[in-house]
């Protein structure tokens, strides 16, 4: 595998990582490279904080009376789960960290378009998760993630404002790094890298920042409304003077639904890169691929009402919600059937990343279809709600994004670091990770279409045994996660030093030093061939476009 | 020099997408009431000063005008003019703002602020009275975002005012004086939507 | 240890939405099931033998990408067309069924028979005869979902929410609140009782000591002070006289008109100015917002209803003879146009 010298002896080349040193090169620096690592660092104490909740979670379902801690205790855990989880983690997971590293080297740049406002970005993303922490150590929050009114704005009594300001601002730091990434695909291509020639991490990153700047305000400005109506007790959700508490659904679903796209659409970048090198190939149908990212950033935001089927909305609104729904589900599946037909004939090896890529194709399937029983109007009414969604959403964020989150950072941690992970333990804790998840999530698809409600502290008793097997999965899954921690800050004095290429990856990001020095390359790229060219140089053996 | 230029220039229309979804968001929910309630709504434009508003609406067309030159200016590098035009463009908006006090002023003593849990009172036409609150609501929030708005504004006049007179724009340099004047424009767009939107739908309907 | 995997279907909905369950997860499991199959297959097959092989290209193919758009599409087609059939029969409650008044509030279920039982965190339903449940909720939004009927609805604060079903297989089953409601969320359960026919009324009939829900309504209409002004008969009285009035179409003084309906009563109560019979003053009547409960906002409307289509003769003491929705039919097909001179 790796055929690069293994002599720790090696003096390292000049790089961002030893450019500067102290904790002020950190704080201030402007490049994207550095901002990408300290964003790597802050995600993952909030994935930690998450699954903290999420571990407490699974304690308390151990036993279905809710016996470990009171209700209002475990309201507060799942709150703080899904709003560290989805708005700290999630969101800015591969956007921030490999986004912000690879978007500019893939396609030849120095840098982002505005480093000094991406580096704004990664303070306003602390400040949000400040004020998400503070209203965590200052009591909790227990409305849910989803801020539902009216128990958000008038019922709740808890920390709601503290937590709805940390998502809002956090909302802003998400919103400056898509303008980032816009702009930057845009305006700062090398010389040759035309839009049929970007990587399609690039193209689903550049997607995924489309939904960040047309979605994030609105729901900016819903919890606005909701936190001004708890501060100023008015009432443009309440409905004791007319409000509609529905409009609020509307209005945070608009985002929320394509934030989920916000999630998931990277991570299927990420496998577009890890299934073409590891499969030493060129990727099967580029330009579907690029333009289901697309497809599936436009009509997301016109599915949000399928997670309101049973709050009575109109039955021409819920069969419309229900057949987009069915239509997003399209370019979906054309990226999964892509990925796996670039396997046909391919050079297939089973490095760890490419055990996640395997690990995303199943479980990204399985989760894309269990959404299509959310989006089939007479199911959904029996399981929306239940422990089925929680498994559906699950298989789509942890078993998809998840996975292609730290597939990627396996792929690329030799590029970001110079070292190499052990490649043993890599593949061990992908093991883990997959059985793990499975033995968690699976069995909640079973305790969901039985009618376990979601959010429930104390359950009925016939579900018990399902929730154990789902409880135990969820430890087996965090060791899981666990050791990669473990193996990566080892391997950053200890690994082997990877060399400039250890894939033998296409892709510009390749072509230069490992760690990458400063300013990314030598000098500027120019790129003369198409993206994925494993067989040498092109062989423009046209695809049959109409 | 010129790829800045564009990017900053894109940057600053991508940053506009966002505002205008994040105006549009309110936008959508005030019409939704406004269709629902759609009299109530109508009763509330008795109580708002189309006076003050077609004031402001002057002000910020006008503020346009002496940005768009302040634009010119620049482009042509001519600093001195730039300069007076930036502040021109200053006063304007702090105009806007000030009447845009007195008439928060007026509504305080017509007790039409109904924020807080109090300072309301819709004895006129009690019919209306609980969902009016909702549309004075939406109205403090719309005008209240739009000035804050304008405060930026101000304060993004105030920076190009100081570059401007430590000579750092010339005819090939000026993109921070363009892309703020597209954000000026912008703030002043709002405003014309706010305005009919407000004070002027229903005030021929004779309710109270 | 056994445990259930699949849920007890006691409705005459729960065999079709299972059926159309088990399609979706036919298809599912077909589905990730070649994927499966192709990426295990090519994994193996296309193993990587040397350091230094060079697959040929593939570039793609147009065939390809739309047979694997458009036949899951067309699958996908299916399950919408199933699923929304199934939407409009739970959306359309038919018109001989039998009304249950239920009011969600934290942290429990209040549920009230036109009869007069009223029970907590219970609801007894006879075997075969469809069932309406009327939703209302005293606070935030709660969900009232039945699991072995398969049906689930809403409960949102401010309005009227219906569902109904058929129960076909006696026995207990749970009744759950699905939305998240706060601190007892979870202890927001009950049982729902399907019983035989002859069980159900003798159970109905035990209940009910503080009489029908129209009597107890109408004890409350008194207690109130609504009788001393909505039932007198004189033209050009201060409010409108709701004999008769239930389900007609009313003209309003802004020369609207609207169906009085349950949800048009429920708003005359709480906000009594948001929309005046046409020929009245607005001020008359005070707001009765924060002075009375949803449970007592349903008896009021079903007193009312009571209280029959025009001319009928008061039927306020009487059973499930004098089923509403029967009136409901009559009324509106008969007084489209006696609004004006209430």
């Amino acid at each position: 595998m790796s055929t690069a010298l293994q002599d720790p002896r090696v003096v390292e080349s000049p790089n961002y990582l030893n450019q500067e040193y102290g904790w002020r090169s950190w704080l201030f620096t402007k490049d994207h490279k550095r901002i990408a690592v300290l964003y790597i660092i802050s995600i993952t104490v909030m994935f930690f904080i998450g699954g903290l909740f999420a571990g407490l979670i699974r304690l308390e379902l151990l036993t279905p009376q809710g016996d470990l801690v009171n209700s209002d205790t475990y309201n507060k855990f799942f709150t703080m789960h899904g709003i560290v989880m989805v708005f700290f983690f999630l969101i800015p997971s591969i956007p921030a960290t490999l986004g912000n590293f690879f978007v500019p080297m893939m396609i030849g740049a120095k840098d982002l378009a505005f480093p000094r406002i991406n580096l704004l970005s990664w303070y306003i993303y602390i400040a949000g998760a400040i004020f998400a922490l503070a209203a965590i150590v200052l009591g909790g929050v227990d409305t849910g993630w989803t801020f539902y009114t009216p128990f958000s704005s008038t019922y709740s009594n808890t920390f709601v404002i503290t937590a709805a300001v940390g998502v809002f601002i956090a909302g802003f730091s998400s919103i400056l790094t898509g303008l980032n990434f816009i702009v930057t695909v845009h305006k700062m291509r090398a010389p040759g890298m035309t839009w049929g020639r970007l990587p399609l991490f690039v193209w689903a990153n550049y997607a995924t920042s489309l939904i960040q700047v047309l979605g994030t305000p609105v729901v900016a400005i819903t919890l606005a409304l909701v936190g001004l109506e708890r501060a100023f007790h008015i009432g443009i959700f309440d409905p004791a003077i007319g409000g509609d508490p529905i409009l609020f659904q509307h209005m945070f679903w608009f985002y929320s639904h394509p934030a989920v796209y916000i999630m998931i659409l990277p991570g299927m970048g990420v496998i577009s890169e890890l299934v073409t090198c590891f499969s030493r190939k060129a990727v099967f149908g580029y330009p579907f691929i690029a333009a289901s990212s697309l497809g599936i950033a436009i009509i997301g935001f016109l599915v949000w009402g399928h997670h309101m089927f049973v709050t009575g909305m109109s039955m021409y609104a819920s069969l419309y919600f229900s057949l987009l729904t069915m239509l997003v589900a399209v370019p979906s599946a054309i990226k999964v059937f892509n990925w796996t037909a670039t396997m046909f004939r391919g050079s297939i090896s089973f490095d760890t990343p490419m055990l996640y890529a395997f690990g995303f194709i199943g479980l990204f399937t399985i989760g894309g279809l269990t959404g299509l029983f959310l989006a089939t109007l007479g199911v959904d009414v029996h399981v929306t709600d239940t422990y089925f969604v929680v498994a559906h959403f699950h298989y789509v964020m942890v078993g998809g994004m998840v996975l292609a989150y730290l597939g990627g950072m396996h792929f690329w941690w030799p590029k970001i670091t110079g070292r190499m992970y052990p490649e043993g333990w890599g593949r061990f804790a992908a093991l883990l990770v997959f059985a793990g998840f499975n033995l968690t999530f699976f069995p909640q698809f079973i305790t969901g279409y039985l009618g376990q409600p979601r959010r429930y502290h104390a359950y009925a008793p016939e579900f018990q045994v399902l929730n154990v097997m789902s409880s135990a999965g969820a430890s087996v899954l965090g060791l899981g996660y666990v050791i990669p921690l473990i193996y990566f800050l080892w391997s950053l004095k200890y690994g082997p030093i990877a060399g400039n290429n250890p894939w033998r990856a296409k892709g510009l990001e390749w072509e230069t030093t490992s760690p990458p020095p400063t300013f990314n390359f030598e000098k500027t790229p120019v790129v003369t061939e198409e993206a994925y060219a494993y067989a040498g140089q092109s062989t423009h053996e046209k695809v049959e476009l109409t | 020099m010129e790829q800045q230029f564009d990017s900053a220039t894109l940057g600053m229309w991508v940053f506009l997408l966002t505002e205008i979804m994040f105006f549009g968001g309110m936008f959508c929910a005030y019409m939704i009431y406004r269709s629902m309630y759609s009299e109530a709504f109508a009763s509330t434009s008795q109580y708002m000063n189309p006076k003050f508003g077609a004031m402001n609406t002057a002000v910020l067309i006008v503020s346009s005008l002496t940005m768009a030159l302040g634009v010119r200016a620049a482009r042509m590098g001519q600093q001195k003019a730039l300069q007076m035009f930036l502040i021109f463009t200053m006063i304007f908006g702090l105009a806007f703002l000030v009447i845009k006090g007195f008439e928060y002023h007026e509504h305080w003593v017509d007790m039409k602020v109904p924020l807080f849990g109090g300072h309301w009172d819709y004895s006129e036409a009690p019919q209306f009275a609980r969902q009016a609150q909702i549309m004075f609501c939406f109205y403090f929030f719309m005008t209240g975002f739009h000035a804050l708005h304008m405060v930026v504004g101000v304060g993004l006049m105030t920076t190009i005012l100081i570059m401007a007179r430590r000579g750092v724009f010339s005819k090939a340099y000026f993109t921070p004086v363009e892309i703020s004047g597209l954000y000026w424009h912008f703030v002043d767009i709002v405003w014309i939507f706010l305005f009919p939107l407000l004070y002027l739908i229903g005030r021929t309907k004779q309710l109270i | 240890m056994s445990f259930p995997l699949f849920p007890e279907a006691a409705s005459s909905m729960a065999r079709t939405v299972d059926y159309l369950y088990l399609y979706l997860t036919a298809v599912t499991v077909v589905m990730t099931g070649l994927i499966f199959a192709a990426v295990f297959f090519f994994a193996i097959k296309y193993r990587r033998r040397s350091e230094h092989e060079v697959p040929k290209p593939i570039h793609g193919s147009l065939m390809l990408e739309i047979t694997w758009s458009i036949i899951p599409f067309i699958v996908m087609l299916t399950f919408f067309w199933w699923g929304a059939q199934i939407f409009f029969e739970n959306a359309s409650p038919p018109a001989n069924a039998i009304e249950v008044y239920a009011v969600g509030k934290q942290w429990m279920w209040k549920v009230q028979y036109p009869e007069g039982p009223r029970e907590i965190n219970e609801l007894h339903v006879p075997i075969g005869r469809p069932v309406k449940i009327t939703l209302a909720s005293e606070d935030v939004i709660h969900s009232f979902f039945i699991p072995a009927f398969r049906i689930k609805h809403d409960v949102v604060p401010g309005r009227y929410d219906t569902m109904w079903f058929t129960a076909t297989k006696p026995g207990r089953y749970h009744l759950f609140c699905a939305e998240y409601c706060g601190t007892e969320h979870s202890g927001m359960v009950g049982w729902v009782t399907v019983m035989n026919e002859g069980d159900y009324e003798n159970w109905l009939n035990a209940g009910g000591i503080e009489g029908t829900m129209a009597q107890q309504g109408e004890k409350l209409f008194e207690q109130l002070g609504c009788s001393t002004c909505h039932l007198l008969d004189q033209q050009g009285g201060r409010c409108p006289n709701l004999r008769g009035v239930y389900g007609s179409h009313i003209q309003l003084s802004d020369g609207k008109s609207v169906v009085v309906d349950d949800a048009y009563i429920r708003e005359s109560i709480l906000n009594p100015n948001a929309k005046i019979v046409a020929g009245y003053k607005p001020d008359v009547m005070p707001t009765f917002q924060g002075q009375i409960t949803e449970e007592q906002l349903l008896r009021l409307i079903v007193y009312i209803k009571s209280l029959g289509a025009p001319g009928a003769p008061v039927a306020s003491q009487s059973g499930p003879a004098a089923r509403p929705s029967s009136a409901v039919a009559n009324a509106s097909s008969r007084t489209a146009n006696t609004g004006g001179k209430l």
